[in-house]
Order: structure tokens, then sequence, then C-alpha cells
């Protein structure tokens, strides 16, 4: 199976049942995308596929082909970082950092889908990703940030 | 001075980036994966297994059962929660314990290997909820690991409360919550003959560590512990579980290494949980507030004893949370067909005081009286429990800033009293107290021949922030801009280092990083006069520092670099230790405190409980990194916003399984849940509690925050509710 990921070309020998988000950790060894339930309901293991955020376990590896995945290793150019990602840095919008991948692919999407408006919109669109530390005020006062200097 | 100040996270970079390594994550070549199997019954024993299908599946690599999985050993004193290692006998005691392990080449193979296991039970009889079993309570027999006894009192409780003017007599219950942090337990586990190295999540390198070598009975010098991330713990990471042993078990039957993560819903089964408590609080007042009499019974669900024993010790801040002359506490448990509970964030304070803290609510109600008002009536100026004046308490402080933060002055009396269109406003408040612990802890400094310096410790960080402040602290003991300070934890060859849990980690570690750096010190400012000669003849130390890199004397100074060359070395390593002081030398009660005050909104129609402003005052000591720990504070409101209002843990009575072992049904806060939270640290250096000054975060702003809730539900509606998580049902009763 080819999939492209991060601009990359990288071709896995994956069965038809693996989701993107095992191939991605297990079979890539792209393991900035966290897996926290396997089951779409935290949001840890979200992605873009062609712009469009996804949660990669309920998604097979398989309907990625021919498409464009970007990961939380994809989203800065070089050294410097994606400006949510320096948000979310400056703000310390997380603690231990596990859903923190997450957040920032679902943030970065939620910029440019036009719901970062107010904070409210913020809360209500960010509420697929849990932080089990408890970092929602810094992460919309990072989100609210990036959205107001992007 | 650049501890205190807001730096940012120095892992942070690597947490944005994806670039953070959390135990499963390790590229360790030709691992396999471990899938484990759980028990369907409560009750009973396996009659059998059959494995035919499991096992002609392809990729299959081992399935181990209790038939045929290695002997553990329990010599030695195994320092884990569960004394009982899994796979070693046919019983099972609860649903969901572990009964076999898959292994096979790939995930999804051993994935669906695993789910054709078929076992055949004999079942037994079980009681599966603690309701049912009030009346079997039993003392404790190892309570605060024999430290103390279950029961204490003071005074004569019962004569005070017969005699009190106004009596208060509530039952408050919490229910089974599970920690949920975002990174299930895993584990990579491989052999070298009879070394073992663990890749794993855990609050606690050094348990894990000791906890292996025992079970496997092999030297501690021989297991490596590596863990430089952990994804959230909370408690549940604390000890080390069954897993963990499982995956190294498994890597040493199939001699591969091998990765075990847990499923969610094997985090319900695996690794504890809060137990449900049942709390009796009686209160016996005199009309004016003045605290007569105190009584708090305490009830926590166990397991059964087999595997050791837990008990939640709800009643211990109630014992000094007020000058109250008669008092008297109680704790009991009840065996269930349950796994074993263990710490969850504030285990103790945070049930025990919703329940006392809503009690006082309750009270000043009785007497129509500001709930601030009868708190400070009651100011325990000294630790009434245990007789010594506290290194620091400036609750009243607390109390006083959160109060005008708040806006508490525009609160009204009377209960439903307060509008906004269809919202029915309510504003409560409550104490938060968390005992500041620490345990013995020890740091190496190591002096590059450079100028930089390293600090290392086997401790870990849960996202607190242990790699930065470790780092801010060692910076201005050397002063060295922080760039030139590198902390390395999370690896058991690295000095020992306790568990990260009870808030410890700050006074524990901090203390020994501060140990070591004076060490080192000492050490180059020696070095240097021995090498001056003359220069510095007659000098005494105390005339020199440390900056930038060379020891500064009078006058003149001379580079690390300089004086290693001479020795033909390039770094000086030096260890530091710091331990508390033991039981006998204690000269003062160590407790972090703060004030908590929330603000709900309850839909008059339909019963909709909205927290709309939450606001903590908090009195933790020294803070370390005014970032990080205003992080640990919202952290932890957000938390016990969960516990106020969302979260449970439901078991089926007649099979004894969860039946919300998921992160959809067992609800937790999400962003949308969360309003604008004010958190406040008061500028209270407490050199008295620790070296460092610090008085622990952890926990604390968690303790408060379901009282507080429940305080503002009431004010909003009347309602008082008594059972939680607060529930829309509740609102229309
Ligand atoms: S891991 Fe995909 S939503 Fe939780
Ligand atoms: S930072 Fe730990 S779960 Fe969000």
């Amino acid at each position: 199976m080819v999939l492209q990921v991060n601009g990359q070309r990288v071709s896995l020998s994956l069965e038809p049942r693996t989701s993107l988000l095992d191939a991605l950790r297990e079979y890539a060894g792209l393991t900035g995308t966290k897996k926290g339930c396997d089951r779409g309901s935290c949001g840890a293991c979200t992605v873009h596929i062609d712009g469009r955020r996804v949660v990669s376990c309920l998604t097979l590896a398989a309907r990625a082909q021919g498409k464009a995945v970007t990961t939380i290793e994809g989203l800065a150019s070089g050294d410097d970082l994606h400006p949510m990602q320096a948000a979310f840095l400056h703000h310390d919008a997380y603690q231990c950092g596990y859903c923190t991948p997450g957040q920032i692919m679902s943030a970065v999407a939620l910029v440019q889908e036009g719901h970062a408006g107010s904070d409210a919109e913020i809360r209500e669109n960010m509420s697929g990703n849990i932080c089990r530390c408890g970092a929602y005020a810094n992460i919309v006062g990072a989100i609210r940030d990036a959205a107001g200097r992007a | 001075m650049i501890t205190g100040q807001p730096i940012d996270r120095r892992d942070g970079r690597q947490k944005v980036t994806g670039a953070a390594t959390y135990a499963a994550e390790f590229a360790i070549p030709a691992t396999v994966h471990a899938v484990l199997v759980q028990s369907t019954i409560a009750a009973g024993q396996i009659a059998g297994f059959d494995l035919a299908v499991a096992q002609g599946m392809p990729g299959v690599l081992a399935i181990i059962t209790p038939d045929n999985a290695p002997k553990l050993s329990t010599k030695g004193g195994v320092p884990q929660a569960i004394t009982q290692p899994a796979l070693q006998d046919l019983e099972v005691i609860y649903n969901g314990q572990h009964v076999a392990i898959v292994v096979a080449e790939t995930l999804e193979r051993a994935q669906a290997a695993a789910a054709a296991v078929k076992l055949r039970y004999t079942e037994g009889e079980a009681q599966t909820t603690m309701e049912g079993a009030l009346d079997q309570a039993y003392v404790p027999k190892n309570f605060r690991n024999g430290q103390r006894k279950p029961d204490s009192s003071r005074g004569d409780p019962a004569g005070s409360f017969a005699a009190a003017p106004v009596r208060i007599r509530a039952t408050y219950t919490t229910p089974n919550e599970h920690h949920n942090p975002m990174e299930p337990h895993a584990t990579i586990a491989a052999w070298d003959g009879d070394r073992l190295t663990v890749w794993t999540s855990t609050q606690g390198i050094s348990g894990a560590q000791a906890t292996l070598a025992g079970m496997f009975g092999i030297e501690k010098a021989n297991v490596r512990v590596i863990c430089p991330f952990v994804g959230g713990g909370f408690g549940s990471k604390g000890s080390t579980w069954p897993p963990a042993t499982l995956a190294a078990m498994a890597a040493r039957v199939v001699k591969r290494p091998v990765k075990l993560v847990l499923s969610r819903a094997q985090m319900f089964t695996s690794n504890g949980f809060r137990p449900m408590t049942v709390q009796k609080i009686a209160i016996g007042v005199a009309n004016d507030g003045t605290l007569l009499s105190v009584r708090h019974d305490g009830i926590s669900q166990m397991s059964m004893p087999k595997l050791g024993e837990f008990v939640e010790p709800v009643a211990l801040a109630t014992e000094m949370l007020y000058a109250c002359p008669n008092l008297a506490v109680t704790h009991r448990l009840v065996g269930v067909n349950q796994g074993l509970p263990t710490y969850m964030r504030a285990p103790g304070e945070a049930p025990g005081v919703f329940a006392i803290e809503s009690a006082m609510d309750e009270v000043a109600v009785a007497l129509k009286m500001d709930p601030i008002v009868l708190r400070l009536k009651n100011y325990a100026e000294t630790d009434p429990h245990e007789n010594l004046p506290f290194s620091s308490k400036r609750l009243r402080e607390c109390y006083e800033q959160g109060a005008a933060e708040f806006g508490w002055a525009r609160r009204t009396l009377e209960p439903r009293s307060m509008r906004d269109g269809d919202w029915l406003v309510g504003m409560g408040m409550a104490t938060s107290t968390y005992p500041t612990n620490q345990s013995p802890a020890s740091a190496r400094i190591r002096l590059m021949a450079n100028g930089n310096v390293v600090v290392q410790s086997g401790t870990q960080d849960l996202g607190t922030g242990t790699y930065t402040v470790m780092a801010q602290l060692a910076a201005d003991e050397f002063g060295l801009p922080i760039e030139r300070v590198r902390v390395e934890l999370g690896d058991s060859r690295l000095p020992s280092a306790p568990v990260s849990g009870g808030s410890q980690t700050v006074a524990s570690v901090g203390s020994a990083v501060l140990a070591a750096c004076k060490l080192a010190r000492d050490h180059a400012i020696a070095m240097a006069i021995s090498d001056a000669g003359d220069r510095w003849a007659g000098a005494k130390p105390a005339d020199f520092h440390l900056e930038n890199g060379a020891v500064v004397g009078p006058p003149g100074r001379m580079t690390l670099g300089e004086m290693m060359a001479r020795r033909n070395v390039e770094s000086v390593d030096v260890q530091g230790d710091a331990k508390p002081p033991g039981k006998d030398d204690k000269t003062h009660s160590l407790h972090a405190f703060g004030a908590q005050f929330a603000e709900v909104r309850v839909d008059s129609l339909t019963g909709e409980i909205r927290v709309s402003r939450l606001v903590g005052v908090f009195d933790g000591g020294r803070v370390l990194n005014a970032k990080t720990a205003h992080s640990q504070l919202i952290g932890g409101m957000t938390f016990g916003v969960g516990m106020a209002l969302l979260e449970e843990t439901l078991v089926d009575e007649a099979t004894g399984r969860i039946v919300n072992a998921n992160i959809s049904e067992y609800v937790v806060p999400v962003n949308a849940d969360i309003p604008v939270i004010t958190a406040k640290l008061l500028e209270a250096d407490d050199r008295v509690a620790n070296p460092v000054g610090a008085k622990g975060l952890g926990e604390l702003p968690m303790v408060g925050m379901a009282a507080a809730i429940a305080n503002a539900v009431f004010h909003a509606t009347g309602i008082r509710v008594r059972d939680l998580p607060i529930r829309l049902d509740d609102m229309l009763a």
C-alpha cells in the first residue's frame, strides 16, 4: 500500500483491516499521532486528509491511498514551528502532551474552517479533542492567539 | 532569579512537534505485539481454555494462560498495589481480570487472535456492587501502610453532639471513578539473558524496577526502566500493575521484545480506580457558628483481600480542617468482586472534602450565615489533629482574595435568589487542602568542562513540568542561563527518586537537586582554591560563588574548564540526597491550602447545569514556574468539574461488568464544559516545609472543586445533591 504522508511517498505492507492510525504508528514510524481510545471518542489521533481533519483510528489506511495525509510531524517547516504549534508552546496549552498533536491538528483545521471566531466557537469546535490534563483554558487561548495572527 | 519565571516548558517543542516519545513509541527492532484477554464473569473458576482456533490464526506466536504461564515470585515484598500476580491460578474474582495473553507478529493479528480465545468457567457467587454489602463493612488491616489507625477521635464527640443546639446529619456518596489518562498504559519489554529492559508508562520508575526485579527473581540492577514522557497518570500509573509484568513475561516466553498496550476498555479493569465512598457526617454547632462536634465516618469499596488493600482515606482532611475540640473519624471497607481500587488525583481529600465542605455549607444554610464567615469562625491557627503549628498557612488570604476576585459580595444569602433570565444562578465556595509530602530522593549534578550543567534524577515528568523547574532551580544555583542546564530523568539508571504521586515531586526531587547543587558548588570551589595556590590562600569557601561556568572569588575567577583540563577530566559528577525529617523530629504540620469558588447556571426549565465561572486562590508554597504551576491549577480545577458533574463508572450488578468502559460514556470534561478559570497562587515560599519551599500543586486545585460546585448548585436551586456526580435529573426532582 502506498500512502502520501507529509508530502512523502510511504510504501507499507499492510492488511486491509489496518487503521490509518496503526499504519502511521506501528508501520511508518510516525508516532506523533496518538492513540487514546481507538474508537473515535478522544481526538488524539486527529490528522488531516486532503486538508480536512479526521480521526485516523476510524479511517482505514486503505481509504487514505491517493490522498494527502498530514500529521503533526508534517506541520512545521524545518525548524520553524507552525504558528499553532508556537502558540501551544507559548500558552502552555498542555501538560503531559499526549493529546497535543491531535489538539493542534484539530486547531489548525478549525481556523481554516473559519470556526475560531469567538472563544465559545473555539470551545464548541474543539470539544472532540479530550485533554485529561485539563489544559482547555490554555488551548482556547492558544487558538485565539494563532487565529488572530494567521 | 530564573526560578519562578513563567518560562516555556523545556520539553514543549518535543510535545508540539510529535517528537516526544512515550512508552509504546520506542522503535525496538523485532518487537512483536501482545494483547490481553480478560474474564467475562465476576467470580468463579476457569474450567478450561479453548485455544485451537486462536492458535491456528496467522502470526500467532504464543498464548499464555495460567496453565502455561511462568511462575512469578512475590518473595522479597513486591512494592506494588496488587499483591497477587496475574496468571498464577485459575480463580476469577472480578469481571475484566487478566486471564490470558496472546502474542503475535503484528498488532492486528494479536487482536484478532485474542478475540478468538474462548474460556469455560464454573461460575461462583459474586457480590458486584458495594451498595448491597454495606452491612459487611470491615476495619482496614493496613491503613496508611500501618502508619496510623483507621479511626481517631479527640474530646467527646458524642456528648458534645447531643448537647449542640444546631445539628446536621447527612450522608454523602461518591461513585467509582476512573483516571483515564489520555495515554493508555503501555510497556515494551526486552530481555537480554537475565537482564530486562522495559519502556513503560509509569509515575514511578524506581517502583517499577523493584516490582519487576521481585516478580522475576532477578537483581534490581538487572532491570532498567525507561520512561522519558508519561501521557498523564493521575494515580493510575503510580503502582506497577499486572500489564507491565505480563509484557515482560510474554517477552520471556517468545524470546522477542514484546509491546503491550491496553485498550481504553482495558484501562477500566487493569490499573485501579477511585473507589466508591459512602460518608456519614454529623456536625454539632453553636448558634454563633462555633463548631462543637464533628464526626466523619467513611466507607470505601475494596476488592477481594487476595489482591491487597486500598482504603480511600476520606476523613483525614476533616481532622485538621477546622478548630473543633470534639471530633471522631473512622474508615471502613466493603469487599466486592471488582478490581483493586487505587490512588486517584487527591485520594481521600477529593471525595472527603466534597463531603465535609458540603456539610459545612449545610451548616451555614441552617444558621443563615455566610459560608466564608462560618469558616473563618472556625479557622484552625494550628493543626488541631497533630497539635503542631503549620509550617505556613495563608488560607485567610485565600478566602479574602478569592472572594474579591470572584465577586462574592454580590451573592445573596437565600438559595434560588439569583437569576439571569431562565437561568438560576448560584455561587458556591469550598476550602481546599492537601498535605505537603516528601520522600527520600537523590539527584546528580554533572559539571561539564564547558561550564554547562546536567541535572540527573530517576524521577519522571507527568506533564507537571519537572524537566523545566529542575532546570530553573539548578540554573540559579550555578548562575547560568537556563539554556546551559540540561535535565535528564525517566531512567532507572539515574539516582533514585520516589513515585510522582501525592504532589511530592518538587519537594522530594527539588530538595535533592538543591543538595546536589550545593555539594557540586562546594566541590568546584574547593578545586579552585586548591588550584589557585597563593592567589586565594586563606580565602574561605563562603567568599566564592559560581557564575557562567567559573568559580568567582576575591578577586578573580577560574573556569571549570581550566580546572578540569588540569585534572584531565571532561566532567565532574556530584550526587546529593534529601529526605524529610523523621516522624519524631517533626516540628510542623505541612499542608497546602486554597479557597475555591464556582458560579453555576441551572436552566430553570430543563435542569441543564453549566459552570459559568471558576476562581481558585491557593497557598501552595513557592512557585517554581508561574506558567507550569498555573497549568497545574487549571488542570486540577477542570478535573474537579468532571468529578462534580460528569464522572461515574457504572457496573452491571448481574455480571459485575463495567458498562461504560469507554471514554464517550464515561464522561470527562471537554472544552465546552470549561468556563473562564481564574487561578492564583499566593507568594508563599515555605522553607520550613522543605528546602525548596514548595507545598505541592498537583492535587490541591482538585480538592475543593466538587464541593464548591455542589454548594453553588444548592445556592442556585435550593436542591442539595449529596450524591456525585450532580446530574440534570437531580435538578428535576
Ligand atoms: S484514538 Fe482516535 S479518536 Fe481516540
Ligand atoms: S496534555 Fe495531557 S491530555 Fe492533554
